[in-house]
């Protein structure tokens, strides 16, 4: 369902709060050069921001890669830790509906706001989320 | 406190200007001082300006709650403004809300709504 071929716009390090501001930016300006509209572009990159974040605060850290896809147009983020992982995928959906307000992880609410996102996670390897949007 | 957003007081109103590029600890950091200021200045109402913000996701929505609810518990009503029409939706897809909090389209809406409050 996501295009996995693609060209590499940048590699960008997840440690701190900082760079979850980094790499939403250079999404949405991705984005925008392409003509995305405004509302488009502000679900994807709210859905970028949740997921860095979970990397910076529940995977100790991390990287996410973006690419540009030409057929169909389209964007992926990759965003990769090696924390303890998710140990109940489905729970961690649901939760990010449920307890949006309190102290979900958002993934649901980012699964939402995609095009497409899919889940690689395994207990104490790590987590890899890959999200997607039309542009 | 950051430079990430700015606090002015008038007429017994705290408002709060929120930067573009807000780090999540400069608003955690806005939480805490926002609260205290509330209780120095005995600000009736406390008015966020997020209209430079053309993103709000879970942890920001959640403080911005939370600074309402604090606020409320001491005596200041929030109003949130300036918010994208964007932001709106996505915030409605994340099933969020900002239940202590009034809504205005702008600032001069929410000093207007506040008036009309202080005249009743």
């Amino acid at each position: 369902m996501i295009p996995t071929d693609g060209v590499l716009i940048g590699i960008y390090a997840l440690i701190g709060d900082r760079d979850v501001i980094q790499v939403r930016r250079i999404a949405g300006r991705e984005m925008a050069q392409r003509g995305t509209r405004t509302v488009q572009k502000t679900r994807f990159v709210t859905a970028v921001s949740e997921i860095a974040r979970n990397v910076v605060m529940h995977g100790g850290g991390g990287e996410a890669r973006i690419y540009m896809h030409s057929e169909p147009s389209a964007i992926s983020v990759v965003c990769v830790d090696n924390g303890p992982g998710i140990a109940d995928l489905d729970a961690a959906f649901s939760d990010g509906f449920s307890t949006a307000g309190s102290m979900g992880r958002g993934l649901g609410g980012a699964k939402r706001l995609s095009d497409a996102l899919e889940v690689e996670t395994e207990e104490g390897k790590g987590t890899r989320v890959t999200m997607m949007a039309r542009i | 406190m950051s430079s990430a957003s700015a606090i002015y007081f008038v007429e017994g109103v705290l408002l709060v200007a929120i930067q573009e590029d807000i780090s999540d600890t400069d608003i955690l950091d806005l939480q805490e001082a926002l609260s205290e200021r509330v209780v120095d200045e005995a600000a009736r109402a406390v008015v966020m300006d997020i209209s430079a913000l053309e993103i709000v996701d879970t942890f920001v929505g959640r403080i911005l709650a939370q600074l309402a609810s604090v606020s409320k518990l001491l005596d200041a009503q929030t109003y949130v403004v300036g918010m994208r029409p964007a932001v709106a939706m996505t915030l409605v897809e994340l099933g969020m809300d900002l239940p202590e909090s009034k809504t205005a389209l702008s600032l001069t809406h929410a000093l207007r709504d506040l008036r009309g409050e202080r005249r009743g």
